[in-house]
């Protein structure tokens, strides 16, 4: 059930009214929703069951500090608690999805609210947009109406975003979200195109049954066919780039070994991660075996282990959200390496990570008639 | 490359294809001594970080070697175990790491000749890759 939402200034107060309703309402219990710090320079995923607060949401800041699908999974894991109702762009939507497969994110208790993703910049960036006095939303919304998705003068969009091909929830073999808040390719000033799976919620939000709008349909089948055209580009330019073990050596060199990127990934759920136990606490005598073997031996030792362990365990459910590239020190592409492994995996098998709740996870199952021996 | 000795790191599920290796020790059966085995319960054990951790250290070869499909001892670790290899080629695979250098394959536990011929033919193999690059490597 599709239609409209109307009666506000501009699509930002609509969505807050919208939650407000919905948080009054019996259908949820608590939102997950970005929040504006005090301070104005970061909005934050934040638990909200007072209603008053969702004046400091802000679901369009082009900001995305961390992975709300990580502390959905926070919120829900033990269950019973009530339910809620999860504002989240796509990305995180599809994180949501692998998590529930490995027990992390309990779905019986949330209801999605998926908004279409207008792009998000570095934290750091953001931060700045919002000391300078710079509004973003009000031009963004406006783009977004022509069916243009544009960072502001003078500031980037995250790597990540400008390669991502799901930036619309439920389009694109992605998991529809029980409730999907449109703004591209429609008349955003006029209203929010809203989608809804259930029926009942046509008369919680007050919605106005209508036709999708064709400009619609066009922009986002434009907007996916630019990202990924902009993905073939950088992932044929990492193939080219990393080829045999000295260029993968290169890439990662300026690795330090702090492990952001495992603690930022949403993906890397492990409580406790191989390395982060005395896995790699070798003996004294192991290093200078390796040094006289070698002629040196770096230190830390086992970092592209690291990364590689890390592509063999989660790489087959990277939903490229880039949370890994934006903690990353020195400034390794890291996402763009995990989607371009990732997604070879993926297509082995034909798996699209969050895609649906029901699909099993590449490594959580088996086929018997499938693969055969293999190496030469 | 004629001095050059491949050496093999080989993972064996202790119901089958160690079983075949140990058969093939008994039987007097000849087969290169380049590789070097160790024993695990099941291929289904073998998660894939010590099979990088073989091939990043410069192992020349790694062979995974398990039950046939529905003779595993556990019902399905051989299957999990062909999962997690296929997965590891392609990751291999996209990062330039050649994954014709890992090998999986079924060995029974009375498949001892079996086992020796895969041995002969996976050194002649790597003999023609040459030696991995990864060995000399001290910066990984």
């Amino acid at each position: 059930m599709q239609g409209w939402v109307r009666g506000h200034r501009n699509a930002e107060e609509t969505i807050r009214h919208l939650l407000e309703k919905l948080l009054t309402s019996d259908a949820i219990d608590a939102l997950l929703v970005p929040l504006r710090t005090p301070d104005g320079r970061n909005v934050v995923p934040t638990l909200v069951r007072d209603p008053s607060l969702l004046e400091r949401a802000a679901p369009l800041a082009p900001v995305l500090p961390v992975n709300a699908g990580t502390v959905l999974g926070h919120v829900t894991a033990t269950g019973g608690l009530g339910r809620v109702g999860a504002v989240m762009r796509n990305c995180e939507l599809r994180t949501a999805v692998e998590l529930s497969k490995v027990k992390q994110v309990l779905l019986d208790d949330v209801v999605f609210i998926g908004v279409d993703c207008l792009g998000t910049c570095r934290v750091e960036d953001h931060a700045r947009m919002v000391e300078a006095g710079l509004g973003w939303t009000a031009s963004a919304l406006a783009a977004a109406r022509d069916g243009r998705v544009e960072p502001m003068d003078g500031y980037a969009f995250r790597p990540a975003c400008t390669m991502c091909e799901r930036p619309i929830p439920g389009v694109g073999e992605s998991f529809a979200p029980h409730i999907a808040l449109g703004l591209l390719g429609v008349e955003n000033d006029q209203g929010l195109w809203v989608s809804v799976q259930d029926e009942t919620m046509v008369e919680v939000l007050g919605i106005e049954p209508g036709e999708e709008p064709e400009a619609r349909a066009e922009a986002i089948q434009a907007l996916v066919t630019a990202r990924t055209a902009e993905q073939d580009r950088r992932l044929a330019e990492f193939g080219e780039r990393v080829h045999d073990p000295a260029s993968l050596l290169a890439e990662f060199a300026t690795c330090i070994r702090c492990q952001n990127c495992m603690v930022a990934c949403p993906i890397c759920y492990c409580k406790e991660c191989i390395f982060r136990t005395d896995v790699f606490d070798h003996s004294s005598a192991r290093y200078w075996d390796w040094a006289e073997r070698k002629g040196g031996v770096r230190l830390p030792s086992d970092t592209l282990l690291f990364h590689v362990t890390r592509m063999l365990h989660m790489a087959h459910a990277c939903v490229g959200c880039g949370m890994c590239s934006d903690a990353c020190p020195a400034g390794i592409p890291v996402a763009d390496i995990f989607r371009a492994v990732g997604q070879r995996v993926q297509e082995r098998f034909g798996y699209v990570p969050g895609r649906d709740p029901e699909d099993e996870m590449i490594i959580a199952t088996f086929r018997e008639d499938e693969l055969g021996e293999m190496g030469k | 490359m004629i001095d050059f000795e491949p050496r093999i790191v080989a993972f064996l599920c202790n119901w089958c294809s160690s079983t075949a290796a140990d058969l093939a020790g008994t039987s007097r059966i000849q087969y290169p001594p380049n590789v070097r085995i160790i024993r695990l319960m099941c291929s289904g054990q073998l998660d894939p970080i010590y099979v990088a951790k073989a091939v990043l250290e410069g192992a020349d070869g790694v062979l995974i070697g398990g039950c046939h499909p529905g003779d595993c001892h556990y019902q399905s670790g051989n299957f999990k175990a062909r999962r997690r290899v296929a997965i590891l080629q392609e990751v291999l695979g996209q990062l330039g790491l050649e994954p014709e250098r890992v090998w999986l394959r079924w060995i029974s536990a009375s498949e001892g000749q079996h086992f020796a011929d895969t041995v002969t033919e996976m050194v002649a193999e790597i003999r023609e890759l040459g030696p991995s690059a990864l060995r000399q490597q001290w910066s990984i």
